[in-house]
């Protein structure tokens, strides 16, 4: 499984094992294309069909059907000629489409015709005093261990946040056993009212009817506290208690696992470090790669399919997966696209995929208040660097995220500003007055995961490699 | 924290943390069997020593850098356990030579 590209030549390159990445995957080799699915995981399935393959929790209600259609997805890849490689760790992806990977501590290069990126989302960062405590942890990660390995909290538990999959993971969570104290809700009052104008949408989408019995189940069984505008963790060493405000009136709940969530965005860091273009959108508050319509990037040959593309969920990166596999075949073996589905199809079964998204993305459009932290909150996980640090950079004239690496190393650290960049942006923005695309984002650059340097020397170099850079 | 669902039927795998037989199951990721053993995985951190655990789970915000097998500030999460395993709990950066 660990084991290097055959080839140094693909059609198709897919990154990422997810939704998006599977479909693209199966569509491309089943077209006849000489197709490689690099990913960073154990198995197939991304997050949202994480252990699809392997998973403990054999009772299928349990996960819900939503979460085994993963399954017909690593069958039709698995019916297909696609090379899969996991634990495979791509750390450089350039506008000439040269692939650098990580597989079992050894790095190998490829080339591809086509590289389709289905990287993903992150978990939005959560900066609440007290968030990097030990016992604080992503909702998303709590869901991880349950989908991977049945595991699921037994002491004091408190889920804060927002969005469907913190309701989901409730319901999984009791499902399995698990114990869940309290839910903090963090939807703003007036979200309701904004969303109110894209119900009719959402109503008839299928997240509704879901999304309201997975809320009902959960209600039933776990105290929900709804309007909740100040949230923080405190403990010495290790999270002892959660202290948050909800309608005027504090109050503190002795916790031993704290599980945040408030939406997820794009994993850009991949396809920013290869020059694609991204915007800030202003109501999933996040940056987006500018795509066309079939996925395709301002770089040629780079298109991203997925979550990556913009958040618009599983359903939706499926059929987004479909999409850039049948221009990257219509592009190089025009005629094997004649057996795929036609493109005005899958535009249609993605307009349906998307069916609701607008009213989600309003309704749990989060407060400012947990976006764009204060006083001593660390904003930089990795470098320990706090709001009140950054304010006091831009006072002596730090003026954008890249200006401030060089007065405290925010994003210099190992996670490469996943889990601070957005922070950063948007309370540089507010503190200069600008608006957050003005301010930007990190320069992001490769290696774009750790690698090592004995890695980087291992690499196999010709002679002139050698004589570019030793002198004599 | 954490504890295992009786339906999960794995079988166990014996690792090492810090010198401390710790029974995981076929599949787990390192982080996730240091969370599941009940024992102090706190790792401290390379720039205050500030402790920490996992935070993300899914690769992306290093809070789970641990020495496997000796080699310093692997991602627990993204690599599977191993029967014999040694894993060593980071206090601080990551030592030269591991």
């Amino acid at each position: 499984m660990t084991v290097a590209p055959e080839r140094e030549d693909y059609d198709v390159v897919v990154i990422g094992a997810g939704p998006a990445g599977l479909a693209t995957a199966a569509t491309s080799a089943e077209a006849g294309l000489a197709t490689l699915l690099l990913d960073e995981n154990i198995g197939p399935g991304g997050q949202v069909f994480r252990a699809i393959s392997s998973t403990p929790v054999t009772d299928r209600t349990q996960l819900g059907a939503d979460y085994w259609v993963g399954a017909d997805l690593v069958q039709s890849l698995r019916a297909s000629s696609a090379e899969v490689i996991h634990r495979a760790t791509v750390w450089s992806l350039d506008r000439n489409l040269d692939i650098a990977v990580s597989v079992g501590g050894a790095s190998a290069f490829v080339k591809a015709k086509r590289v389709i990126l289905a990287t993903g989302a992150l978990e939005r960062p959560f900066p609440i005093p007290g968030w990097t405590l030990p016992g604080v942890m992503t909702a998303g990660a709590a869901q991880t261990m349950l989908k991977s390995s049945a595991l699921v909290p037994d002491g004091r538990t408190v889920i804060a946040g927002q969005g469907p999959l913190l309701w989901l993971l409730a319901a999984q969570i009791l499902r399995l056993g698990g114990r869940i104290d309290r839910i903090l809700d963090t939807t703003e009052r007036g979200n309701y009212f904004a969303a109110l104008p894209h119900a009719f949408a959402f109503l008839t989408s299928p997240y509704f009817a879901k999304g309201l019995s997975m809320m009902r189940e959960v209600k039933a069984k776990v105290q929900v506290v709804s309007g909740v505008t100040e949230l923080s963790a405190s403990g010495e060493g290790q999270l002892a208690s959660v202290s948050y405000v909800a309608g005027g009136k504090r109050e503190t709940i002795a916790t031993d696992l704290l599980l945040l969530h408030q939406g997820v965005v794009p994993n850009v860091n991949l396809a920013m470090s290869a020059g694609v273009e991204h915007r800030w959108d202003d109501l999933q508050l996040c940056w987006s790669p500018v795509l066309d319509a079939s996925g395709n990037s301002s770089v040629p040959g780079i298109a991203i399919a997925g979550d990556g593309a913009g958040i618009g969920g599983a359903n939706a990166a499926v059929v987004r997966g479909r999409i850039a596999a049948r221009a990257a075949v219509e592009a190089l073996a025009p005629k094997a696209a004649a057996k795929l589905p036609a493109m005005a199809t899958l535009r249609a079964d993605l307009a349906k995929a998307e069916r609701g998204r607008l009213f989600l993305d309003t309704l749990f459009r989060p407060a400012p208040q947990f976006r764009i932290p204060s006083g001593e909150t660390i904003v930089c996980r990795c470098e320990e660097v706090t709001v009140k640090d950054v304010l006091d950079s831009v006072a002596i004239g730090a003026t954008g995220p890249n200006q401030l690496k060089a007065y405290r190393r925010t994003g210099m650290g190992p996670c490469q500003g996943r889990l601070c960049g957005l922070t950063v942006t948007e309370l540089m923005a507010q503190a200069r007055g600008k608006t957050p695309q003005e301010i930007g984002y990190y320069r992001l650059r490769a290696p774009v995961k750790p690698i090592t340097l004995a890695e980087l020397a291992a690499v196999p170099k010709s002679e002139s490699d050698v004589k570019a850079v030793v002198r004599g | 924290m954490f504890k295992r669902s009786e339906q999960d039927r794995r079988p166990q795998v014996q690792i090492f943390v810090d010198g401390v037989a710790v029974t995981a199951r076929q599949g787990d990721t390192v982080s996730a069997a240091l969370l599941a053993s009940g024992q102090d995985a706190r790792r401290l951190t390379a720039v205050s020593g500030a402790p920490r655990l996992p935070y993300c789970m899914m690769g992306v915000c290093f809070d789970c850098l641990v020495t496997i097998d000796g080699i310093g500030n692997r991602q627990g999460c993204l690599v599977p356990v191993a029967e014999g395993m040694q894993i060593e709990i980071q206090k601080g950066k990551r030592e030269i030579g591991k």
